[in-house]
């Protein structure tokens, strides 16, 4: 997850790698990826849920969900699950405020769930949310899907879906924007000054 | 934040922000099999308490279990207390074995604060669980929680504090954050039973608890501390419920709306019925509850962040 108060100070340089229009359709196609990866719909497949890991995977799972009932008809249950508690990094940073977890009424147990983040990038915050999951339930599966995956994982974790990949360096900074948080819909890649 | 030592000098974003953890971690929890949080593993809490407690001490232990802290609980009794050692020399040795917070109850007021100056190189935090007449911060934060629960935002809600506010360290830190927090405070009490600065509190105080009882959105009634007093503080026990007790034609009184909330032990037939305890109407359990989550909050705060230059 990128820090939730993006864009405090002016970067150097920044550019656009997604506009609006270009987040839309990315959603839409994820949304179809993950109608055919699971067979949504069909009589032996497993219940799908998907959970969004805050800020801004709850609002990027609500949207995907939304595309999936467009196109499959089916209406896949979506809940919010906060990691912080199980992060590793709570002592090399300042106090971080909670986030809410919501779990749909179905719960996960034999489901099939999907995380949903906006950029992967060392991979921790998806290791946070596996182990959040074993605490609420057993899922069948687990599968992840992100908006944007910019690379320099730490761990050995990937994305089952992935909106977008861009090779960035450390020094960069990506980060989503969405319209329920924030004033627009874009993907940016921010460059700062050493 | 370092310690939790009063509420008094606690900004409203600091408390506002222990609240919101505090809620956030109720509602984390809810319905879950497994109350255990990998948060704090690996940290140890050492509760201190050198007067009797049910509730805050178990509350204490309960919270730093269930973020996976280590907790080790120390009373006065069976320890080298009891040999004559010093709150000093007791404080040291518990940092000293490792403890990443101490939690104090002491009947001295003021202890707390004396324990983190001498820990102050130690980078042990200090928790207040009550310091003789002066402050209990954790009972007030449980408070508010609950009374955000039950009555929203407590900007401009009026709360009375009924009884005996002179000894009470639930009154003294309720007042200063649910000021702090927005909400107008009236103190009802004998004037045997106000502290004698009352008049510098940012109160309003009242002698008539009739009077009082249809404006207020909560009332808080304190425990009679028959232990800390020595003299003649009221006649007698039932002339001092009659003119200051909690009984059903009171609840009337009050708004529909409107919370009761004790931070016990309760004293039933004394400050309060039980026909008022056991109302839908009072929050006493629902306090101890959010205790445990406040408390969650609190250690949160304290422990789980990067090394702060003192």
């Amino acid at each position: 997850m990128a820090p939730p108060n993006r864009g405090a100070t002016e970067p150097a340089e920044r550019r656009e790698l997604l506009s609006a229009g270009d987040v839309a359709r990315t959603v839409a196609r994820m949304a179809h990826q993950v109608i055919e990866r699971t067979a949504l719909g069909a009589a032996d497949a497993s219940p799908v849920v998907l959970l969004g890991i805050p800020t801004r995977g709850a609002p990027i799972a609500t949207r995907l969900a939304d595309r999936i009932a467009d196109f499959s008809g089916v209406t896949v249950p979506t809940g919010v699950l906060d990691v912080t508690l199980y992060r590793d990094d709570l002592r090399r940073k300042p106090t971080r405020p909670l986030g809410a977890t919501a779990l749909p009424k179905t719960g996960i147990d034999d489901h099939l769930v999907i995380l949903v983040d906006d950029v992967l990038y060392s991979g921790r915050t998806i290791r946070a949310a596996l182990d959040a999951l074993r605490d609420v339930g057993r899922p069948r599966a687990v599968q992840l899907a992100v908006l944007v995956d910019r690379g320099h994982r730490e761990l050995p974790i990937r994305a089952d879906y992935v909106g977008k990949n861009v090779p960035t360096s450390r020094t960069e900074e990506v980060h989503v924007l969405l319209t329920e948080i924030d004033d627009r819909d874009a993907v940016v890649l921010d460059r700062r000054d050493p | 934040m370092k310690h939790l030592l009063a509420t008094e000098g606690m900004g409203a974003a600091t408390a506002t922000a222990v609240l919101d953890t505090a809620a956030q971690l109720k509602q984390t929890l809810l319905g879950r099999e497994v109350r255990k949080l990998p948060t704090l593993r690996g940290r140890t809490v050492i509760t201190m308490f050198y007067e009797n407690s049910t509730r805050t001490r178990v509350s204490f232990e309960i919270a730093g279990k269930w973020m996976s802290a280590d907790v080790v609980n120390v009373s006065s009794g069976g320890s080298s207390v009891g040999k004559g050692e010093s709150l000093r020399d007791t404080a040291q040795t518990l940092a000293a074995a490792g403890a990443d917070c101490v939690i104090i109850r002491h009947p001295a007021s003021g202890a707390a604060h004396r324990l983190a100056e001498w820990l102050k190189d130690t980078g042990t935090s200090v928790v207040n669980a009550g310091d003789g007449m002066h402050e209990h911060p954790t009972q007030a934060l449980l408070d508010a929680a609950t009374l955000r629960e039950r009555l929203g935002d407590l900007e401009n809600k009026r709360v009375g504090i009924v009884g005996d506010v002179l000894h009470s360290r639930v009154a003294r830190s309720n007042v200063h954050l649910l000021t702090t927090l927005g909400a107008r405070v009236v103190l009802v009490a004998p004037p045997t039973l106000l502290p004698t600065h009352v008049d510098r509190w940012p109160v309003t105080v009242s002698h008539t608890i009739d009077a009082e009882l249809p404006t207020l959105d909560a009332v808080m009634m304190l425990r009679v501390q028959a232990e800390r007093m020595h003299g003649g503080f009221f006649p007698s026990a039932r002339e001092y419920s009659i003119a200051y007790g909690m009984n059903e034609r009171r609840l009337n009184l009050l708004p529909d709306d409107a919370v009761v909330l004790h931070p016990g032990p309760m004293l039933r037939g004394m400050e309060i019925s039980a026909a008022v305890a056991d109302s839908p109407r009072a929050a006493i359990i629902q306090q101890v509850s959010n205790g445990v989550h406040v408390r969650m909050a609190v250690l949160y705060h304290l422990l789980a962040h990067e090394e702060e230059v003192a």
